[in-house]
């Protein structure tokens, strides 16, 4: 099974490549992600006495923080190529070949991300998530977006080095002791009291460094808003809710060995100092930000910021962050899609030309605003649950001053986010508007409403599977030595 | 077998200067491409014995480094008409002092370090680290696209020569792996070259700045 949910999409991106007709082959993106869809849940939430998912002697691995990320990247996928169709067909200029195999491509990496257990291996499947994004950023062609393709493949490039040298200290770190080296999770894991504490602390900085740089933590967050700026809303919508989970997924795997081992104080301190620098970064970059695509990407880096941030508190913190993954995702898909309609509608991204959204695009103006609300934590969509457990969980440990900064935070990403947003969607849509002939479709509106719809769902409710799924994952990262 | 190492990690190191201090791209890949080579080679060495797997991944990398990439950044250079790299940000002479004041922190740094028993005398740690180091000194320091593609080359081989120590940790497969995408983000970089001379005539990447705050 595991090799099928890796090769699957493979075998999809080959039939996208082989595939003559530009205009029928982006519906192979709806098929191909429902039967992969289909797929996961059967793993995710197996019938009673099924056999695991594993792999290459066991190098790959689904456990339960892995099935929580996997689950988020394939709905997530699936909604956004529900969307594809209906884009692509706008773009008819475009040839898409590269762009659907490349989609598809992405998808196998992110699954390889969230089953490898072998350090090495994630390494190389979170490399080739980036290596097969690229393309999909250049997609418009243009000076700018090859600007922020190349920002994009260098910085996340050279940060993923990082993380390659901090795997190899981590298994130094096992090697500096006598044990035999190894970059095997589950035998760090059982080995992590042991290991050399100098050692482990320098790969925890790197690591952190490395993945943290592919999920656009502040300091190394530069290439994200000219990458989500430049690339079309459905790319920005696959790797704000997708690559970067997976990217986090990893950071919780080196925190998971760092619980475990000499660094856990360390670790967590870090993160929650990554976490609020991250915030106050995104914070600062959105007050007055006229661009509507690098306002969601910096929100992109608040929001990375809240999940480290809600694992580095521990505890509670740890469900409401794994929780906040999957609400991240959702809003970040109603996000940047209704943003890409916008675009569409006016023919820019800026707040210049694009006022009075709501005369002209009813559907995604409403979906963008009340995306914002959500995203920004207001009840009753999910995000706000997510926050609230992990403010919750950071007052039970008594970490008053914390909880006020994140406020603080939240507060001002609010207010700096929400001038910018409601004046797009309010106002009295300005001459050129209109023109570019682009309203509410069907097709570009069904994934919008639906992202929106589950975000709703979520806060109001937290299916009993997911939840056990979810205190199961926050139980396997919580274990203390 | 130690002597014989060690000869080839002050070669790796002689090897980082020249890529610091010469302003003609086609020296600089010729150069790494030489550090690459000589690193591949120590698969061979490591176990002192010959093996399958050592020789099949000596093989790989050397032809990836020593061949494949140096012809691609050729060809990326050609098409882009550019021979040199004009006006760094952190001048040759700089770079030069900056390289080796890296390298003797690294030196000095790696005696400090808890290693294995074996590892203290070789100079595999310090060699590691200052390749990474000059790695980074031309990823930042230099304008030309070409020119940061060879920094991450150089940051990838000091950090392939740190995995020499532990490669009991990386299995063969992984190894191919790292080197598989490290041939594609390069082939990547190098289509992404092209296009920047295409659009702009020129590969400075002083032209990539449209996009800011």
């Amino acid at each position: 099974m595991a090799y099928l949910l890796i090769g699957f999409p493979l075998l999809m991106a080959a039939a996208c490549f082989a595939c003559p007709w530009d205009r029928w082959r982006p519906w192979l993106l709806p098929l191909g992600a429902l039967a992969q869809l289909a797929m996961v849940f059967a793993v995710v939430f197996p019938a009673p006495g099924a056999a695991g998912v594993s792999g290459l002697n066991d190098w790959l691995l689904l456990d339960a923080p892995g099935k929580v990320v996997l689950a988020v990247v394939s709905v997530q996928f699936f909604l956004c190529s529900l969307y594809a169709p209906g884009y692509l067909a706008l773009r008819r200029d475009r040839p898409n070949r590269v762009f659907c195999a490349n989609c598809f491509c992405t998808l196998a990496m992110m699954t390889l991300v969230t089953l490898a257990h072998h350090l090495g291996l994630m390494w190389v499947a979170v490399e080739a998530t980036t290596l097969v994004s690229a393309p999909l950023l250049y997609f418009n062609r243009n000076a700018r977006s090859l600007e922020a393709t190349w920002k994009y493949l260098l910085i996340s490039s050279v940060g993923i080095a990082l993380a390659l040298f901090g795997s190899f200290f981590l298994a130094y770190s096992s090697l500096a002791v006598g044990l035999e080296s190894t970059l095997l999770f589950e035998q760090l894991v059982a080995d992590a009291g042991r290991l050399s504490s100098p050692w482990l602390h320098a790969a925890f900085v790197l690591l952190l460094i490395g993945y943290g740089t592919k999920m656009g933590l502040a300091p190394m967050h530069t290439w994200k808003p000219d990458a989500y700026g430049e690339a079309p809303g459905l790319v920005g919508a696959l790797m704000a809710g997708g690559v970067t989970s997976c990217a986090f997924l990893a950071i919780l795997r080196i925190y998971r060995i760092c619980q475990a081992g000499a660094a856990a104080e360390f670790s967590r301190e870090m993160m929650v100092v990554v976490g609020l620098l991250s915030m106050a970064v995104a914070a600062i970059f959105m007050a007055r930000q006229r661009d509507l695509k690098r306002l969601l990407a910096y929100s992109s880096v608040e929001h990375m910021g809240v999940l480290v941030l809600g694992v580095g508190i521990g505890g509670l913190a740890v469900y409401g962050a794994l929780l906040h993954v999957i609400n991240n995702a959702l809003a970040k898909g109603a996000l940047f899609l209704s943003a890409g309609n916008l675009h569409r509608a006016f023919g820019s991204k800026f707040t210049d030309s694009v006022r009075g959204a709501l005369g002209v695009a009813p559907v995604s103006a409403a979906v963008f605003a009340a995306g914002f609300l959500a995203i920004t934590g207001s009840p009753p969509f999910g995000p706000f649950v997510s926050e609230l457990t992990i403010i919750n969980a950071a007052m039970g440990d008594g970490r008053f001053l914390l909880v006020a900064a994140f406020l603080a935070l939240l507060a001002i990403v609010f207010i700096g986010m929400g001038s910018t947003v409601l004046a797009v969607v309010q106002g009295e849509p300005g001459p050129e508007a209109g023109q570019t002939g682009f309203c509410d479709r069907f097709n570009t509106s069904v994934p919008i409403v639906l992202f929106l719809a589950l975000l709703l769902g979520i806060g109001i409710y937290v299916p009993a599977p997911v939840e056990s799924l979810l205190r199961e994952a926050a139980a396997v990262l919580e274990v203390r030595r | 077998m130690h002597q014989v190492m060690d000869l080839l990690l002050i070669v790796v190191l002689a090897l980082n200067f020249v890529a610091l201090g010469v302003s003609r791209i086609r020296a600089v890949i010729t150069a790494v491409a030489a550090q690459g080579v000589v690193i591949g080679l120590f698969p061979l060495f490591v176990h002192g014995q010959f093996e399958l797997g050592g020789v099949l991944l000596a093989l790989v990398s050397v032809g990836l480094k020593g061949v494949v990439i140096p012809r691609l950044l050729h060809h990326a250079m050609r098409e882009a008409e550019i021979q040199h790299e004009i006006a760094p940000v952190v001048g040759f002479t700089n770079s030069l002092l900056l390289g080796a004041i890296g390298t003797g922190l690294a030196l000095a740094f790696s005696d400090t370090l808890p290693l294995a028993a074996g590892h203290a005398e070789s100079l595999f740690v310090p060699a590691s680290l200052s390749t990474a180091w000059t790695g980074f000194l031309l990823l930042t320091s230099r304008r030309k696209a070409i020119m940061q593609v060879l920094g991450y080359l150089l940051l990838e081989n000091g950090i392939f020569l740190f995995g020499m120590l532990l490669l009991e940790a990386m299995p063969f497969l992984v190894e191919i792996g790292v080197l598989l995408d490290l041939f594609t983000g390069v082939f990547v970089m190098g289509i992404i070259i092209h296009q920047i001379s295409r659009e702009f005539a020129s590969t400075s990447t002083a032209n990539l700045e449209l996009l800011k705050e």
